[in-house]
């Protein structure tokens, strides 16, 4: 009796359970036309792919891996990488298109960090990473011994970082290095400052209060643009370099790129520092080069990173850069960050090795810097340094 | 609004006098009226107005009642006035958020939404749809799915271990296991989420080689989130079910485990179901933990047991502070509040069960 | 120390001749709910032992070498007092309000009413803290930012509301507003459920014996219940210590200042949202050092309520 009472009004839930299997079988990935010719049925892979998680049996991979581009369709399996958020949106496009390639991959990468994706690489928790700085000696040592060869940084992701402002009358701004670092120092801090007027021999500046916007948490994006006020402005800017920013200086905060952007438009007179692809249509300021003053823009930015040396001290095959920041020639953007990708040069699952090298090609591709440039709106990466790129991987030893 | 019998002006020595039935109401008007009045002399805004309405009623009935009624009924009125502010004031933000996510939520919210993931979806689709207006597409297909199923896993871990031991602290516990089950449980509740994350990769790293992620983890490190809030609430709830319950099951020589089975935890039951929703809402929302744990990914994954799984959570904060397209971020904040507005109605849901349970077996009572 | 005992004295009070015979129902069940509670403290040793391994290098580092450079101490205090401060609104805010909500749904509301009204401040504990962040920026920062300037304006002589204040409203004021929104529903459902557990017949006693409606609250449902409220506290109060991401979304972080209402301060949950992602090495270390002080400030604050309750166990229904 008591049961029956149970049964009856446990009925409702018995329809909301039914419906959430419902929901369970029916699910599946959109059909997105353009550029995936394979659809709807991706789901039944999907879980064929869990199934089969160890794929280093499929021996037919290995004979693929050596005539390199020419073996679509024949990957597949699944690959994980983890680090920097601030290429999560490029990694997104190229994950996209690397799948369309081959329907039966998956790839998925962890935006937890730079830092725990440099853990995880040298730990050999991921078999690729991706991070706003390259690794460093201690770490090049520990991901050696992981990978059991040496492990090598490409600098893939090129993001110009944009110097957004909101001052309302003033649609053009020029700073020079020791102007910026002088308003992000909070030593210049009306917006008709002589500094500035120096500057901007045609705008009309407002006595504004200047409020300069930062990021609250510890990014790339920061230590980039830090780094570069310390290159540029040595004798303004003379806080450590880190990704965090100087605790002694105030300011407004902001969570993230979204973050800054939401404290730039909430308030007249603020400046900040953020991704130039998120910047949108606001104004932002050109930045002080040697006796111009550049907006940025993609082939900017790819050209600063065209002229930066490599750093001096690593494996000949390393592509860490040491950008130059303090450049003076004409038509570079200086403030800009780069992301690199790490691999091992040598893989000892078959499966991971090959996915990792057709993955890391493709992003080294036209094809898969124009996929990043189009959604996530980096900066194509020069065809020299792709050619340097695609040697390093014709190197990776499988197997 | 408080006043049930009207007897109007009746002096006797027993009886008070009482306030007419319409007084309090006419009050409120008349407080309305001034608090327009002197809001309009200090420059008129709609808050200042409710503000000072409200004020001005709550001062002016107590007296009046106070004048009319005596001391007691003027407290009681006063209380009733600030228990029925209090509920207006929280209703504001309450309201306001509810409204945000369901405001939000709608316009990407749909059955495409539901049932599809976001395998090869990028910022360049996000442009179309926002440029040209071509449909959204991508949804959270693949997040729902592993958060129902990695919370799931992590309800069947954490209520029965939660429960159990809430059960042990009243009806058994006593000397120095209980006395340190309750410090430790009481420790639990300040992990920061992301430790409880960090420590359950790092046993998944042990137990199954470096690198393991996958839901099971994932739902591990909720459950470590999970069972201190099941533990303290349940506990609660245990400890005020009536002595005298349990006194008459004894004395019907009902063994003790049938008498916590059968008397204390139906009589207990609403209050435990509520619990462990709030349990659950507790840790759907998490996000750091998961994506160290669970990993992350925008293909579909339907078993916790094996490679990255995605979650709601992750999906919202990754859509809304990481765009997929940086100079479009609309979509992929559509997006987001409609995957806020899933997971609000997953709780829904869930509650919605947890009330039908306790109903289902709660005893009969007064209320 | 640590808590005096919970358990119901009526155990001590049952017939000693039950326990020589147990039967195996019942030593199966309590050897079941034994072990659930081991279970537990096992798991907590694997956290204790994690997280004291990955924070011992922060306090064993050469000062220099924590950020700001002054050792631990020094980089942790301010944390520390944001934390606090933030909790602190968030309850002086919160808890009078969810105690009205509660009495209302429970004493006050007509009953269909009060059933719908529990179920949404039921959903409300469920909304994602993310959302709790974009709804901080995008509505309360602004609708709040004139009440700050007015604070500073009016009140400015006390240090917590020391001018300018912030433009764009973003400081530990509202993050405190917007922590209370999210501690609210959860501080609202327990007391909720204790106080509908309040039997019947003392209330209708205490009605019987003329009292108005606050007095029967105030003499029968508010003892009866406030082992409960003070629980229901203690989880609200675990939920702002340890909330990260809304704090993180809404408080425009900085140094340390006693000013609430300009930008600046920040929570230890907050830091270690913001910068756990791109650290490495020792900062890593320093962080979830910090982790432990939280873990430690909330251990403190338990065990304060678990002594205020222990002192009232006098009204708990399991006696």
């Amino acid at each position: 009796m008591k049961l029956s009472i149970a049964r009856r009004k446990l009925a409702p839930v018995a329809v909301v359970g039914a419906a959430a299997l419902v929901l369970g079988a029916c699910g599946s990935d959109p059909d997105d036309g353009s550029d995936n010719s394979d659809d709807g049925d991706t789901t039944s892979e999907e879980e064929g792919s869990d199934d089969g998680d160890d794929t280093a049996e499929e021996d037919d991979t290995e004979a693929a891996g050596d005539d390199g581009e020419e073996m679509a369709g024949d990957l597949s399996g699944s690959l994980n990488g983890a680090g920097a958020s601030s290429q999560e949106a490029a990694v997104q496009a190229w994950i996209a298109g690397f799948q369309s390639q081959y329907p039966d991959v998956t790839v998925n990468y962890a935006p937890e960090g730079s830092g725990a994706g440099r853990e995880q690489f040298t730990s050999g928790a991921v078999p690729f990473a991706g991070t706003d700085a390259a690794l460093d000696e201690e770490e090049m040592s520990a991901a050696e011994a992981e990978c059991g060869a040496p492990a090598v940084n490409l600098p893939l992701y090129i993001d110009p970082i944009a110097v957004p402002y909101n001052l309302p009358g003033v649609d053009s701004l020029q700073l020079g290095p020791d102007t910026l670092a002088g308003i992000f120092n909070e030593e210049i801090t009306e917006w008709n400052d002589p500094a500035i007027a120096e500057d901007n021999p045609d705008a009309e500046l407002p006595d504004t209060q200047i409020t300069p916007v930062h990021r609250s948490d510890e990014s790339g994006t920061t230590e980039n643009f830090v780094e570069y006020l310390a290159a540029a402005s040595p004798d303004v800017w003379t806080h450590e370099v880190s990704g965090d920013w100087p605790s002694d200086l105030s300011g407004e905060a902001g969570a993230q790129t979204p973050g800054v952007l939401q404290a730039v438009d909430a308030a007249e007179g603020t400046i900040g520092y953020t991704s130039a692809a998120a910047a949108g249509d606001r104004t932002t300021a050109a930045i002080g080069v040697g006796d111009e003053f550049v907006e940025y823009s993609a082939e900017a930015a790819a050209a600063v990173v065209e002229n930066s040396p490599l750093v001096e001290g690593r494996a000949d095959n390393d592509l860490a850069l040491e950008l130059a920041r303090d450049t003076t020639e004409s038509g570079n953007y200086p403030i800009v960050l780069v992301s690199y990708t790490v691999v091992c040069t040598a893989y000892a699952d078959e499966a991971t090795g090959n996915l990792v090298k057709e993955f890391a090609s493709y992003v080294a591709s036209d094809e898969g810097q124009q996929a990043a440039a189009d959604a996530a709106g980096s900066a194509p990466i020069s065809p020299e340094m792709q050619t340097q790129v695609q040697t390093v991987l014709d190197s990776i030893e499988v197997g | 609004m408080t006043v049930t019998t009207s007897t109007p002006h009746e002096s006797s020595t027993l009886t008070h006098d009482q306030l007419h039935r319409y007084v309090p109401v006419g009050l409120f008007v008349a407080a309305g009226a001034l608090g327009a009045a002197l809001s309009a002399v200090i420059g008129f805004s709609l808050p200042m107005f409710v503000v000072l309405t409200v004020v001005i009623f709550a001062i002016v009935l107590p007296i009046v009642s106070g004048v009319v009624e005596g001391r007691r009924k003027a407290i009681d009125r006063f209380v009733t006035v600030l228990v029925y502010m209090a509920f207006v004031i929280a209703l504001v933000p309450l309201v306001s958020v509810i409204w945000s996510v369901i405001g939000n939520g709608l316009s990407a919210f749909s059955a495409d939404f539901l049932t599809t993931s976001m395998r090869n979806v990028t910022g360049l689709e996000d442009q179309q749809t926002a440029q040209e207006g071509a449909p959204l597409i991508g949804g959270a297909y693949h997040a729902l799915m592993g958060t129902l199923l990695i919370t799931a896993l992590a309800a069947a871990i954490s209520v029965p271990i939660g429960l159990m031991t809430s059960i042990y602290l009243v009806e058994y516990g006593r000397g120095r296991l209980a006395r340190a089950i309750t410090f430790f449980v009481d420790v639990m509740t300040g992990i920061p989420s992301i430790v409880a994350g960090l420590f359950a990769a790092a046993l998944f790293a042990v137990l199954f080689g470096v690198g393991t992620r996958n839901g099971f983890a994932g739902a591990v490190a909720l459950s470590v989130l999970m069972i201190p809030v099941v533990v303290r609430s349940s506990e609660e709830m245990l400890r005020i079910v009536p002595n005298e319950l349990r006194e008459a099951a004894y004395a019907l020589g009902v063994p003790k485990w049938r008498m916590i089975l059968r008397v204390v935890i139906p009589t207990a039951i609403s209050g435990i179901a509520s619990g462990v929703t709030l349990a659950i809402a507790r840790v759907v929302g998490e996000t750091a933990p998961l994506i160290v744990t669970a990993g992350f990914t925008s293909s579909i994954n339907t078993n916790p047991f094996s490679d990255w799984m995605m979650s709601l959570p992750a999906y919202v904060y990754s859509l809304a502070m990481r765009p997929l397209s940086g100079s479009e971020p609309q979509p992929s904040l559509d997006r987001a509040w409609a995957a806020a507005l899933t997971l609000v109605i997953i709780v829904m849901l869930l509650n919605l069960i947890a009330r039908l349970i306790a109903k289902a077996f709660a005893p009969k009572t007064g209320r | 120390m640590t808590t005096t005992t919970n358990t119901p004295p009526d155990q001590e009070r049952r017939p000693r001749g039950q326990r020589s015979s147990v039967r195996p129902g019942d030593r199966n069940f309590s050897f079941a709910a034994r072990a659930a509670g081991v279970i537990i403290l096992i798991v907590l040793a694997g956290v204790a032992v994690f997280l004291v391994s990955e924070a011992l290098p922060a306090f064993q580092a050469d000062s220099s070498e924590i950020e700001g450079g002054e050792g631990f101490l020094s980089y942790v205090w301010p944390l520390v007092f944001g934390t606090l401060a933030a909790a602190l609104i968030a309850l002086i805010v919160a808890t009078p309000l969810a105690l009205g909500i509660a009495l209302f749904i429970s004493h006050y509301a007509p009953r269909r009413m009060s059933q719908w009204l529990g179920y949404v401040v039921d959903l409300l504990a469920a909304i994602p803290s993310v959302v709790y962040g974009l709804w901080g920026i995008q509505w309360l920062a602004p609708n709040v930012q004139g009440a700050w300037v007015w604070l500073a304006d009016n009140l400015g002589f006390i240090p917590f509301f020391e001018g300018p204040a912030s433009a764009t409203g973003r400081t530990m004021m509202t993050a405190g507003l917007v922590l209370a929104v999210m501690i609210l529903p959860i501080i609202t459902a327990v007391s909720r459920e204790v106080f509908l557990q309040t039997p019947k017949l003392h209330e209708e006693a205490a009605l019987a014996l003329g009292a108005t409606r606050w007095e029967m609250i105030r003499m029968s449902v508010i003892p009866f219940g406030r082992p409960g409220i003070i629980g229901g506290i203690m989880l609200g109060l675990g939920r702002a210590l340890g909330e990260t991401m809304a704090v993180a979304m809404v408080l425009s972080t900085g140094g340390f200042t006693w000013s609430l209402i300009s930008s600046g301060n920040n929570t230890i949950a907050a830091e270690i949202a913001l910068d756990f992602p791109e650290s490495s090495g020792l900062k890593t270390n320093t962080l979830i050092a910090a982790g432990l002080v939280l873990f430690v400030i909330t251990l403190g604050v338990n065990m304060l309520a678990r002594w205020v309750v222990s002192r009232r166990k006098e009204f708990s229904g399991a006696n």
